[in-house]
């Protein structure tokens, strides 16, 4: 157990070690540590953040959801008003054209009864009188009994 | 081994170092007994000591440089991982025992911890393996092999620890004059603990108290390996067939104690820097 030159060299040594390791060794790897620790960090931040976020849209969903929802409502209802609408519409629409077309078959058949009418008694004069000139035998004059005749068809 | 010699010729050839020094006689040569290597005096340096040490300091830095080189902050490797693990368990440990903005103390905590360790590591290593190779070596270059030593727990060197203990108490004194002044250390020595009146007194106690310091460390980390190895180099007396019976056990139990002799070197001197940054 000698105390000799071999206390300086590892004194050396020592030294050189140390200052080896607080130069080249240290620092890297305690950089890495506290990076990866800020790491986490901010990943249980935006995580957190995330999650508020999520709360936020869900929320969010729900709200417009419903207002769609109240919408939606809002233009059926609007539909069938305006639908029912339409309908009443169509409906008094065709009601007056039936009626119209009633009218007008009526005045048309009412015409056409009258021409008939015209000309049945016209033809009713004629028969009356040709019924009456053979009944008579005999030559009415016509002018004469014109007249008479007119009132007879006036009559029919 | 133990059967070409004494018990006591192999135990001291196990406790002697590779020396290399001037010999009063012999001139600049390797000393062929423990004898002559006393005789060389302090200007001789134990070759086994600085070799082992040196190589294992090497290791060291440079399986933890290779992983400092490729550290990432994504997912560890497995290396990275490791080394992670004995940074921020150093890192704990000096966080809470020194409370100063200092660059120097967890690296200087790392690599006590670390070398230490495996400087103490190389007592589990059975204990002939080594020095029988190095013996067979120095045949080979024409050696007379009882007179090749190889010593290859550098703990078991008080020189090694002192060596580190007297390195952590130029810090201590560094520090000390740095933070507090000349004045201020000087008075420190001087003025306490029972005030001017007591001066010589107090002197002599904090100077004791102080040089306590660095030979506690040394001897603390010296006494415990050379015991160890000690006791390992007994139990290579037995017959072979009964050693592991009682070097296994030895074995387990020190690798504890290994551990723990780093670990308490390293808090020791944190606790001895964190001191000498306080004002008292």
């Amino acid at each position: 157990m000698n105390i000799n030159l071999t206390i300086i060299g590892q004194i050396i040594a020592f030294a050189f070690f140390v200052v080896f390791c607080m130069k080249y060794v240290w620092p890297p790897l305690t950089d890495a540590l506290a990076e990866r620790k800020k790491k986490i960090a901010d990943g249980l931040d935006a995580a957190d953040r995330a999650h508020r976020d999520l709360k936020l849209a869900q929320e969010k969903a729900v709200s417009d959801m419903r207002a769609s929802k109240e919408e939606a409502a809002a233009i059926i209802e609007q539909a069938n008003k305006r639908a029912n609408q339409i309908v009443d519409e169509a409906k008094e629409k065709a009601r007056e054209e039936a009626e119209r077309l009633v009218a007008a078959a009526q005045a048309e058949i009412d015409q056409e009864a009258n021409r008939a009418k015209e000309a049945l008694r016209a033809q009713v004069a004629a028969l009356a009188v040709a019924g009456a000139e053979k009944i008579l035998e005999a030559s009415v004059d016509e002018s004469a009994h014109a007249q008479l005749v007119e009132k007879l068809a006036a009559e029919l | 081994m133990a059967s070409e010699m004494t018990s006591q010729a192999y135990i001291s050839h196990h406790l002697t170092n590779w020396t290399l020094g001037v010999h009063p006689e012999n001139g600049l040569s390797f000393a062929a007994t423990a004898q002559e290597a006393s005789e060389m005096g302090f200007w001789a340096i134990h070759v086994d000591t600085m070799l082992w040490s040196v190589v294992l300091g090497l290791l060291f830095t440079w399986f933890f440089r290779k992983v400092a080189k490729t550290a990432t902050s994504g997912v560890p490797g497995s290396a990275q991982n490791f080394v992670e693990t004995i940074i921020e368990f150093v890192e704990d440990n000096v966080s809470s025992i020194f409370h100063y903005k200092n660059a120097l103390i967890a690296p200087l905590a790392l690599t006590i911890f670390v070398w230490i360790f495996l400087m103490n590591a190389m007592d589990l290593v059975p204990v002939d393996w080594i020095p029988f190779l190095t013996q067979k070596i120095g045949e080979a270059f024409g050696a007379d092999p009882h007179h090749v030593y190889m010593k290859v727990v550098p703990t078991t060197d008080v020189n090694a620890t002192l060596g580190m203990a007297l390195a952590v108490f130029g810090l201590i004194v560094y520090y000390s004059i740095k933070m507090k002044g000349l004045g201020g250390f000087l008075g420190e020595l001087a003025f306490q603990p029972l005030g001017k009146m007591f001066l010589p007194f107090n002197l002599f106690l904090e100077v004791v108290g102080l040089l306590a310091k660095p030979i506690s460390l040394a001897l603390r980390l010296f006494g415990n390996m050379y015991a160890g190895e000690m006791i390992f180099i007994l139990i290579a007396l037995m017959p072979f067939w009964a050693q592991w019976v009682l070097s296994v056990p030895w074995a387990i139990f020190h690798i504890l104690v290994i551990t723990l002799q780093a670990f308490i070197f390293m808090v020791l001197t944190i606790v001895y820097l964190a001191m000498s940054h306080e004002h008292h």
